[in-house]
């Protein structure tokens, strides 16, 4: 089974939104997000003693797409090809009530499983941490991995709950009136970190902002 | 989507497809080893059934425990509603308990309705089935299988799908509640049972009529099966027993006749050798036993989408090419 | 007695003239007339009709008074503009007897707001099996003239031809509702497109049609006069037109619903749109109209069926079926009849008073609006619009199906015999 073609109202990244944030400026250019996953990709080789027993999980929408490069790097890296899947974290969300109900994203775990497994986490940008906070939530309901560890191509500050990064691309300090947008070419035709006034607070276009 | 999930007619395509969805990502739950989800905890489901109904009840039950609600039965027996309380006490009841939802089962058509529209009741009314009007949550549990087999994968419809309706028509909540949601999600709808168990002013119904069985099963893609009640016998619907299956039972032989590809659909619960034979049943075609388990998925994403936010789910406006509708495989 | 002086009313539409009411009948006409010490109505615009007669009300007493009383229901008459009303039979218990014909008879002497005239049953608890005492209903004091089982058809054949002509004896009629009952076991609404849509049993219109053609061809074999109660199909139509062209006394009422409302409106559930016979399709309300213009249907009739809230607020198949209508009847009427320009006021006033009291054997209602004759009168405010409103109801129920609708005319002034019941829209 594929994930769904459709562009998703719920999703947490700049997906809908494919305007800047107002008075955008570049800090991170297609080069520096590739320098950035490579060496992401090397580092969990290294602490994870050749990536072994890794499971690559990435948390919808962009999570999945860097995720999905980190896959590619660690095969090249290590010669194998490191079990990769998606989970949702929508249902775990502790601000479902206020919004309507979403549409859920797709969760799939690869066929070995969790239990025992080294789970790395991939997300875009790490904000309040409660993304996180709800894929740990899932992640218990889904099986006992060994370790659970995370990665964000952005690490931009204010963390809300006690929860870091393992492998972070880049540390961005930032005021709360900004807006950190991701984007990949996947999704948006180019590959760029963009820095933002937040156009209004209900915006969804700041990548794991507001909302969490 | 409406606040309430009263009749399939009042799903978009947009809707339907939501729920299908949202059912598949459901349906990864029920394989966990850990088969719940915190998202409707604090929420509270009535389940109000006055009629008798222990598998749809069940199947309510389990979706809505799965999502952590709080579950109570309201069953007609156990409460004042044998005893001549009208709809509107038992609503105003309920109100008062805090229901966020009410699944009611009612042997009156329209009942689901009144209580949605009616002053009485807040929450979300989720028709479990009313009288012979509708059954949603049968029907989509029943597309959702179809699209399964005919044609997988999210944002997909079931268009130029061709699924026939055979048996009792007239008295079926279940065959309305498909034809409306079939109809929506692009599928040809063909109904076949003897003139006298179809429904007066089906012309206007978004579906084929016929009355033969044996012409149709060679075109269909899915064949539904639905219970033929004995008694209808005494009402002279059909002269006996025999001759309803004679001329609109499935058997082996009729079976044979459908496209290789075609499943064989019931709701339950069967009468075995009346409108389906044994075999038949049991046979490698027929998802009898894969639409029970795709009944709880479906309830799940029904309530998830009525309850998980602070108002029902928005159907997504989705850009044309992304609706994913292949050309028929077989 | 109070006299009073009408002044510039339209008599059944025509010029503005005035009326002096004075010892309980119509004293004078003209125009220019001196007070004379009378209360003076100013009647500019309003419509003068004779007092409207009701064959077809349901009210309830004995037995079910909490949803309503001879007194109430006689109030919500007066409101509406009736100075007769025809009271069914269907009553706990049955109006079967002289002695339950004779309570309702004397209840509305009492009243005092409109002229009840008691309906006896046709037969015994409105079973259908054996004959009531007709004669003695007729020779007591409530000297009955309509025989009804109305709310259950008289469907045994025998038993139909026998009360036919049974009541030939002291000029009765009797009054049939038309409802073939195995055709209608467990009939929830009009057979149709809806119903098959909504999932409710269907009420099929030859349910209606097939009683009726049987009970023409009784009635004109036996030579007796018969009554079709709440006719609502175009089929009813043609077989009652058909009848009449035959020269067979035949003669049949429409209640305001059928001349307005559809089975459209059952797609709510809403019980206050379960009645019976059913609301019907549009083509049948067409046809009822026609007939109605045209004398098929010699009367409207309200079928005025009052139930307590409780009968209504509960789900469709255990509602209780009827609506009330004193109260909304002639506004209806005005809106389905005159302002589509199918009738005029004195086809009103033909229509809902002198054929509806020439029906029932009433002598004193339905007479002219002209001097000598009995002041029984209704003034209507035509241009009036509005809202209809039913927490201003007189009657005790308030299941009616107009509920917040938009419905032109008000009864401004209701006098019987002289006396007004309402004035200024108000009871008296």
């Amino acid at each position: 089974m594929t994930t769904s073609a459709r562009s998703n109202e719920n999703s947490s990244s700049s997906s809908t939104a494919k305007n800047s944030p107002g008075n955008a400026r570049q800090v991170l250019d297609e080069s520096d997000i590739a320098r950035s996953l490579t060496r992401i990709a090397h580092e969990i080789v290294e602490r994870a003693k050749g990536a072994e027993d890794v499971v690559l999980l990435g948390i919808p929408t962009r999570g999945i797409l860097l995720a999905r490069r980190l896959h590619a790097r660690l095969a090249q890296i290590t010669g194998r090809e490191i079990p990769f899947g998606t989970l949702d974290i929508t249902m775990y969300r502790d601000d479902l009530r206020l919004k309507p109900a979403r549409a859920l994203e797709h969760t799939e775990i690869p066929p070995g499983g969790l239990d025992g497994k080294l789970v790395v986490l991939v997300d875009d940008v790490l904000f309040s941490g409660r993304t996180v906070r709800a894929a740990l939530d899932a992640l218990g309901d889904l099986g006992r991995p060994r370790a659970v560890q995370l990665a964000v191509l952005v690490d931009r500050g204010h963390r809300e709950l006690p929860i870091r990064a393992d492998y972070v691309g880049k540390n961005l300090p930032t005021s709360l009136r900004e807006a950190v947008k991701v984007k990949l070419v996947e999704e948006d035709g180019l590959d760029a970190v963009l820095i933002g006034d937040r156009d209004d607070s209900t915006s969804s276009s700041d990548a794991n902002g507001s909302a969490r | 989507m409406k606040r309430h999930l009263v009749s399939t007619a009042d799903l978009t395509l947009d809707d339907a497809l939501l729920i299908l969805d949202t059912a598949e990502e459901m349906a990864q739950v029920s394989t966990r080893a850990v088969k719940k989800l915190p998202t409707l905890r604090g929420r509270t489901v009535v389940n109000l059934f006055f009629e008798d109904s222990t598998r749809t009840r069940t199947s309510f039950e389990v979706a809505e425990k799965r999502l952590s609600a709080d579950v109570i039965n309201f069953s007609a027996k156990g409460s004042s509603v044998s005893k001549g309380e009208t709809l509107k006490d038992t609503a105003l009841t309920l109100q008062a308990m805090g229901a966020d939802a009410v699944v009611i089962r009612h042997g009156a058509s329209g009942a689901p309705q009144r209580l949605a529209e009616s002053d009485w009741l807040h929450g979300s009314v989720v028709n479990a089935g009313d009288g012979t009007h509708e059954h949603p949550t049968q029907a989509l549990l029943d597309a959702f299988t179809m699209r399964r087999h005919l044609n997988p994968g999210l944002g997909r419809d079931l268009n130029g799908r061709r699924i026939t309706i055979v048996g009792d028509v007239l008295h079926s909540r279940v065959a309305r509640s498909n034809v409306h949601l079939l109809h929506t999600l692009g599928a040809e709808v063909t109904l076949v049972a003897p003139p006298t168990l179809v429904p007066y002013g089906v012309e206007s119904w978004p579906c084929a009529v016929s009355y033969d069985l044996d012409a149709v099963l060679p075109k269909s893609d899915a064949v539904m099966m639905l219970r033929v009640q004995r008694e209808r016998m005494n009402a002279a619907f059909f002269p006996t027993q025999r001759e309803y299956s004679l001329r609109y039972g499935l058997d082996a032989k009729r079976a044979a006749a459908l496209p290789e590809h075609a499943i064989v659909m019931h709701p339950g619960p069967m009468v075995r050798g009346m409108e389906i034979a044994s075999e038949i049943a049991d046979s490698a075609r027929s998802t009898i036993v894969e639409q029970v388990t795709n009944g709880v998925s479906i309830r799940m994403a029904v309530l998830y989408l009525l309850l998980g936010g602070s108002e029902p789910a928005l159907s997504p406006a989705r850009p044309a090419e992304s609706r994913t509708t292949e050309e028929h495989s077989k | 007695m109070t006299s009073y002086l009408i002044k510039n009313a339209r008599i059944l539409g025509g010029e503005p003239q005035d009326l002096r009411l004075k010892d309980g009948v119509i004293a004078e006409i003209g125009t220019y007339l001196a007070d004379d010490g009378a209360t003076v109505i100013d009647a500019e615009g309003l419509i003068a009709l004779p007092g409207l007669v009701d064959l077809h009300t349901h009210l309830r007493e004995p037995g079910r008074e909490d949803a309503e009383t001879v007194l109430t229901g006689t109030r919500a008459a007066a409101k509406g503009g009736f100075t007769a009303v025809h009271a069914m039979a269907n009553t706990f218990p049955v109006a079967d007897t002289a002695g339950v014909v004779e309570q309702v008879w004397r209840l509305g002497k009492e009243s005092g707001y409109c002229d009840v005239q008691p309906v006896g049953a046709v037969t015994i608890g409105l079973e259908g099996k054996q004959l009531a005492e007709l004669g003695t209903m007729a020779d007591s004091a409530a000297a009955v003239r309509v025989f009804s089982d109305d709310g259950k058809c008289v469907d045994d054949a025998v038993i139909m031809r026998r009360a036919l002509e049974y009541v030939k004896a002291f000029g009765g009629v009797i009054a049939q509702h038309a409802q073939e009952p195995r055709l209608t076991e467990g009939a929830q609404m009009n057979e149709g497109t809806v119903s098959g849509e909504l999932g409710l049993r269907g009420w099929p219109a030859v349910a209606e049609e097939s009683i009726i053609a049987r009970d023409v061809l009784l009635a004109a074999h036996v030579g007796s006069r018969l009554h079709v109660c709440h006719v609502s199909t175009a089929g009813s139509v043609e077989i009652i037109r058909w009848a009449k062209s035959k020269g067979w006394d035949v003669t049949a009422e429409v209640t305001p619903h059928h001349l307005l409302l559809t089975d459209e409106l059952v797609r709510s559930y809403d019980p206050v749109y379960k009645v019976n016979p059913p609301l019907r399709t549009e083509a049948d309300v067409l046809a009822l109209r026609e007939a109605l213009a045209d004398g098929t249907i010699d009367a409207v009739a309200t079928d005025h069926a009052p139930h307590p809230s409780e009968d209504k607020d509960c789900e469709w198949a255990a509602a209780a079926m009827g609506m009330v209508g004193l109260e909304t009847a002639l506004s209806v009427v005005q809106q389905t009849m005159v302002e589509t320009g199918l009738m005029g006021w004195a086809d009103v006033a033909d229509r809902m008073s002198r054929r509806p009291a020439a029906i029932g054997g009433l002598t004193g209602q339905g007479r002219p609006v002209s001097v000598d004759e009995p002041a029984n009168l209704v003034l209507v405010d035509p241009a009036y619009r509005g809202a209809v409103n039913p927490d201003s109801f007189a009657t005790r129920s308030r299941n009616t199906p107009y509920r917040g609708r938009d419905l032109p005319g008000r009864v401004v002034a209701t006098f019987l015999r002289g006396r007004a019941t309402v004035l200024d829209g108000e009871l008296v």
